[in-house]
């Protein structure tokens, strides 16, 4: 099935010292960074200026990523991958840790779109923020957030993307609990920071067994010597940065945390969800092609959590009301797709990337555009409460329906061409991805259309008192600019510009032809999308929205409002064994221990009415566990050494 | 019958001798300066004791010999009894770092309104007129400071000890006087008394075990020496069930002492009864001279046994750390809960014990099991000590309030301290950049170097089991209100500078060795070998 990847050359990373333009790489995280320490640490002094200045340092980020990645345009190939040494982070022996920044074609696209979407978002939240009495803090989180983004797409080694890796963990954590007034903003953010750690797991035991293995933790050590471990090694490797993805990446089952998220401020479900913290779990397995490439099965693992994701994102896509669920269920559909490109491996890598960078532009379009309806309609997120609004937010519709049409494929709009790039790759290595990943393709036609009447065409069902008007300038002026990206996007993939470019990084694949004509395939693909278009229109556009979701409804739309019981599904299998767990542990503290001697529970805090907890309290009854843990040691030392 | 005079090194020894020799003095001031004038003579003489023989450690660091083939510097000193090498003058230097800070947490009178933390008059049964008169006039013992001084010289001993019954006569140095302070307690003073008597029962219990483990040993070796038993061990000589009878009971001392499961259960009470100062001072300091002598005893005169204590340890390591982790959960105390979570970062370490131990194992330049031991106590005693010292700062109308619902909503009305609390709990949690990630990366990886990668598993799962609860108090902090069941908050008491510097030392030292950690890194890889 892979046959092109044996013995086919897997690039390796081998960078040169920055010299000239390429030494101001630093200053590409350090800008944002200043910009959280000042503003968090500035305190209230800053509240004035503090937003203005949390905006103009991403800008000028962005500014140097573009005149590097100009400069690197410049280059041969040959000499476009450039690392700068900042210091030795961790030095014994022979082990050495840099903090090394690793500048090459991936991480320059990555540059300029978490520079370039971050910095739009920043500007309009300085519109959606206004009211807020704690804006400056969020500029800083916001700056933090991007800070920590760059450091994960710059790092040359394992451990400094570990460490990209938990800082956005940890900001995200600060944002989606932004608004701690709410105690579901504070639950919500609590389950992100922890399913995260579940995948961070993974990433962590991935990165251990790195340095075990290879003795180093860098890209150019690993990528050099990967050749030399075996296919097992390689296998378990890949499935645990698979499961490390997996938490970032919301992909199934680590998802849960996901359509909580939401409970942050809409910005930062756009910077989540579009820009940055969702993709890294793609760029990971894009990053580590030289440990997939050897391990098929694990690439097989990798399809399988894809398509799994998609569908499922999907499903929860098609049925919810509340606007940015679904549009969470979207992203992780859509970062399915991402998933599914990657699994196929080196044919599939750069159109991974390609479809992360255009959703990149028309998710947070569409997500931006949703914050806009939300301001106008009072912070309503029910899609059923709206309705006609195209009247009423002429801009904000139409830069929703460019990322609409973007998002679904429609010809010439940019995800047209990704999404179609995956779905070629797909068929031309296994029939069945690819055709799932077409079938895809229509449900996503269905619940956009859907989201896309009920909010902006049919009748209105607005509150009462709810004025929806259009946005100020400094809102929609980003959204214009997205949508225009959303649209012109798919220009990358011109002369097959960004597969030549990225080839450097992810290998060459040798050409293979899909089963039946390119055009014959877009075009099928089209008419799935205009049938799931079309079913919507059915259901939502002919007759009219109940304003109150209706409850007897079939059991797939059930399980979609319940998020496809990813929630149940966690409790189930985590939450409730670890109950049971603690339990079962407080209760053989408390009875077992003390029963054997007292004959019962005797009530706790007996002595002198001091109130003790958890344990019973009685010395008997340590001593006991004491005497039986000795007994244990001696008798297994005796058995295990002399049996 | 012919005497030999011992020959005692004291050029070696001096800065042990410098802390007995000042607690010794602090009895004899408490006999003989007005009570007006002891605390402040007795803290200077304290701190001061602890500067010079810290500054004598360094001196004595500087100038160790170096054998052999160079992995391992230092001498046997005192006939045999006592070994100054490069390990042993790492840990006198965190000790007595974290010693200092415990002198200055002990000194610190403002909480209080010009008393210390300590019981006024300990003599005065709770309740009765002798206290209110003791608490009237103002009373206060300034006995603590000889006592923290002699059960520093303990911990000093303790992992410098070469046999077992100096071992012994060390473990017991550290623990009398801690056992008394632990009922000090100026306030509930009953939960006090009873952590002493409790943490005092159990402690001569274990110790019943380890002195039988030491006849049983000495039974198998004829010795009581480290190098003896190792030959010993070597040749195979004599009873193997002596020795491993011998070594089971030993290790359920030593296992007493770092609170590793099922023999941790006194943690908790302890903890939370003792006063806060004497916590934070015990929970960093035992916990590192009793790994301190885990190490030496595990490798030196068990080295060559290690296939029989490794698997007991394995299973003590994971069982540790879950219980530690899971219990930690259900808590709503904070000393509890941080007692638990130093019961799981028992496990942590137990972990990096299993690891590979001689440098000839190693491939170039990977981290050695005691340098990432080493590393990890240092760590997890700045973070430890920090975290008590402001529980100390978060108080009520009566005391210390360390309840979880007194806390609801303290990062609101104190965001800088609830902040600090916040950074220390995420450097327990192993977050990157704080040092606790550095130490948790290195005892993980020299585990998993020597083939344990199931209790590495487990370690990990526990690390985010640990996650959870850390997490959970910075949420109650940060994203709770107050008093939402009516009761009373906890507000934070400005301290004196004394308590402020020990919270600013931790945090600067948990940011410093997350951010830069090569030069202790460094530190401990010079510390090299034990010598045998």
């Amino acid at each position: 099935m892979y046959a092109f990847n044996e013995g086919g050359a897997i690039p390796v990373v081998d960078p040169t010292t920055a010299d000239g333009v390429f030494t101001l790489l630093w200053l590409v995280v350090a800008l944002p960074l200043a910009g959280a320490a000042i503003l968090l640490i500035g305190g209230r002094r800053t509240d004035r200026w503090g937003h203005l200045l949390g905006t103009a340092l991403p800008i000028g980020s962005f500014v140097i990523s573009l005149v590097l990645f100009i400069s690197l345009l410049g280059r041969g190939d040959d000499e476009r991958q450039v690392m700068q040494h900042l210091y030795t982070w961790i030095e014994v022996g022979h082990l050495n840790v840099g903090m090394d920044l690793l500048y090459d074609q991936l991480s320059a696209l990555f540059l300029l779109l978490i520079t370039g979407v971050g910095s739009l978002i920043h500007i309009y939240s300085i519109g959606y923020m206004a009211h807020d009495p704690r804006r400056r803090r969020f500029f800083g989180y916001l700056n933090l957030f991007v800070a920590a983004m760059l450091v994960l797409v710059l790092s040359e080694n394992y451990l400094g993307l570990f460490l990209g890796w938990e800082g956005v963990g940890l900001a995200s954590y600060l944002l989606i609990g932004f608004w701690q007034h709410k105690p579901t903003a504070a639950a919500a953010a609590k389950k992100a920071f922890v399913l995260n750690r579940v995948g961070d797991m993974g990433l962590s035991l991935a990165i251990m067994m790195f340095f075990v293995l290879f003795g180093s933790t860098s890209f150019h050590v690993i990528s050099e010597a990967a050749g030399n471990a075996s296919e097992k090694q390689m296998t378990i490797l890949g499935l645990l940065l698979l499961l490390g993805a997996c938490g970032k990446s919301a992909q199934f089952p680590l998802q849960a945390w996901l359509m909580d998220a939401m409970e942050g401020p809409t910005p930062v479900s756009a910077l989540i969800h579009a820009a940055t913290m969702v993709t890294a779990g793609v760029y990971l397995i894009v990053r580590s092609n030289f440990v997939f490439d050897r391990a098929p099965d694990a690439r097989t693992v990798v399809l399988v959590v894809a398509l799994i994701s998609l569908f499922w994102g999907a499903w929860i896509g098609c049925a919810k009301d509340d606007i940015k669920k679904s549009l969470a269920g979207s992203t992780m559909s859509q970062i399915g797709y991402m998933m599914t490109a990657a699994g196929l491996g080196v044919a599939g890598y750069p159109f991974a990337i390609f479809h992360l960078l255009t959703h990149g532009f028309f998710k947070a379009d569409l997500f931006l555009s949703a914050g806009s309806v939300m301001h106008g309609m009072n912070d309503d997120v029910d899609m059923r409460h709206y309705g006609l609004l195209r009247k009423a937010m002429p801009v904000t519709f139409l830069t929703f329906t460019m990322g609409y049409l973007a998002i679904i494929g429609f010809p010439g709009f940019s995800g047209f061409w990704s999404k179609d790039g995956i779905i070629e790759t797909a068929l031309s290595q296994n029939i069945l991805v690819g055709v799932l990943a077409a079938l895809g393709a229509g449900v996503t036609g269905f619940y956009m259309t859907r989201m896309m009447l009920m909010t902006f065409f049919t009748d209105k069902r607005w509150e009462k008192d709810v004025h929806p008007h259009e946005s100020p300038t400094v809102m929609t002026g980003p959204l214009v600019v997205l949508a225009a990206l959303a649209v012109f996007g798919g220009l990358l993939i011109l002369n097959d510009w960004i597969v030549d470019w990225l080839s450097p990084v992810t290998g060459t694949a040798p050409h293979e032809s899909p089963p039946i004509p390119a055009l014959a395939i877009s075009a099928i693909v089209f008419v799935l999308v205009l049938a799931g278009a079309a079913v919507a229109w059915l259901v939502v556009g002919r007759q009219a929205v109940p304003r109150t979701a209706p409850t007897q409804v079939s059991w797939v739309t059930r399980a979609g409002r319940e998020e496809v019981y990813g929630n149940v599904i966690n409790d189930t299998l985590v939450v409730d064994p670890g109950r049971h767990l603690t339990a079962g542990v407080l209760a053989t503290d408390r009875y077992v221990v003390d029963g054997a001697l007292t004959g019962g529970p005797v009530a706790i805090g007996a002595v002198a009415g001091v109130a003790r907890r958890a344990q019973n309290g009685f010395v008997r009854s340590y001593a006991l566990s004491l005497l039986g843990g000795a007994l244990i040691v001696a008798l297994a030392l005796l058995a295990v050494n002399l049996a | 019958m012919n005497f030999v005079k011992p020959t005692i090194e004291y050029s070696q020894l001096w800065p042990l001798l410098v802390i007995f020799a000042v607690a010794c003095i602090g009895v004899l001031v408490e006999a003989f300066v007005p009570r007006a004038l002891r605390f402040r003579v007795q803290t200077v003489l304290a701190a001061a004791g602890l500067l010079v023989a810290l500054a004598g450690t360094i001196w004595v660091a500087t100038d160790l010999d170096v054998l052999g083939d160079g992995v391992a510097r230092g001498s046997v000193d005192v006939e045999g009894t006592i070994v100054i090498d490069g390990p042993t003058v790492f840990f006198w230097g965190i000790l007595l770092v974290f010693a200092l800070g415990g002198v200055l947490l002990f000194a610190e009178r403002q909480l209080e309104g010009g008393v210390s933390a300590f019981a006024g008059q300990a003599a005065a049964l709770p309740g009765t007129e002798a206290e209110r008169e003791a608490s009237t006039r103002g009373l206060e013992h300034t006995e603590v400071y000889p006592l923290l001084m002699f059960a520093v010289g303990g911990m000093l001993l303790f992992p410098a000890a070469n046999d077992l019954l100096t071992l012994f006569v060390a473990l017991e140095v550290l623990s009398l006087p801690l056992y008394l302070l632990c009922g000090l307690a100026r306030r509930r003073r009953l939960l006090s008394q009873e952590a002493a008597l409790k943490y005092f029962m159990l402690g001569a219990f274990s110790s019943g075990f380890f002195i039988y483990g030491v006849a049983l040993t000495y039974g198998f070796a004829g010795s009581m020496g480290f190098s003896e038993i190792n030959e010993a061990v070597r040749n195979d000589v004599g009873n193997q069930t002596l020795l491993l009878l011998g070594l089971g009971m030993v290790s359920v001392g030593l296992l007493f002492k770092v609170g590793a499961a099922p023999f941790h259960s006194w943690t908790p009470d302890v903890y939370q009864g003792a006063p806060t100062p004497v916590t934070a001072f015990m929970a960093a300091g035992t916990k590192i001279a009793a790994f301190g002598a885990i190490l030496r005893l595990y490798y030196v005169a068990f080295g060559s046994d290690r296939w029989s204590w490794q698997p007991m340890l394995w299973v003590i390591a994971i069982l540790t750390m879950v219980v530690g982790a899971v219990l930690a959960v259900v808590q709503t105390d904070m000393k509890r809960m941080l007692a638990y979570s130093s019961v799981a970062h028992t496990g942590f370490l137990l972990t990096g014990v299993l690891g590979v131990q001689q440098a000839s194992e190693l491939s170039d330049g990977q981290v050695t099991s005691l340098q990432a031991v080493l590393f990890y106590l240092t760590t997890y005693g700045f973070a430890m000590i920090g975290a008590f010292a402001v529980v100390t700062l978060v108080r009520d109308s009566g005391g210390e309030a360390t309840t979880f619902a007194r806390w609801q909503g303290l990062g609101r009305r104190s965001p800088l301290i609830a902040g600090l609390f916040a950074f220390f709990l995420l450097s327990m949690a192993g977050i990157p950049l704080t040092a606790g990630f550095v130490g948790k990366w290195a005892v993980f990886t020299v585990a998993l170097s020597a083939g344990a990668w199931p209790v590495v598993i487990a370690a990990i799962l526990c690390s985010i089991i640990a996650v959870f609860f850390y997490v959970r108090v910075i949420v109650l902090m940060f994203f709770l209100d107050g008093d939402s069941s009516g009761g009373e908050v906890a507000t934070v008491t400005k301290p004196s500078v004394l308590t402020s510097a020990t919270i600013l030392v931790g945090v600067a030292a948990t940011l410093v060795l997350g951010i830069v950690p090569g030069p202790v890194l460094d530190l401990a890889a010079n510390a090299g070998q034990f010598v045998r």
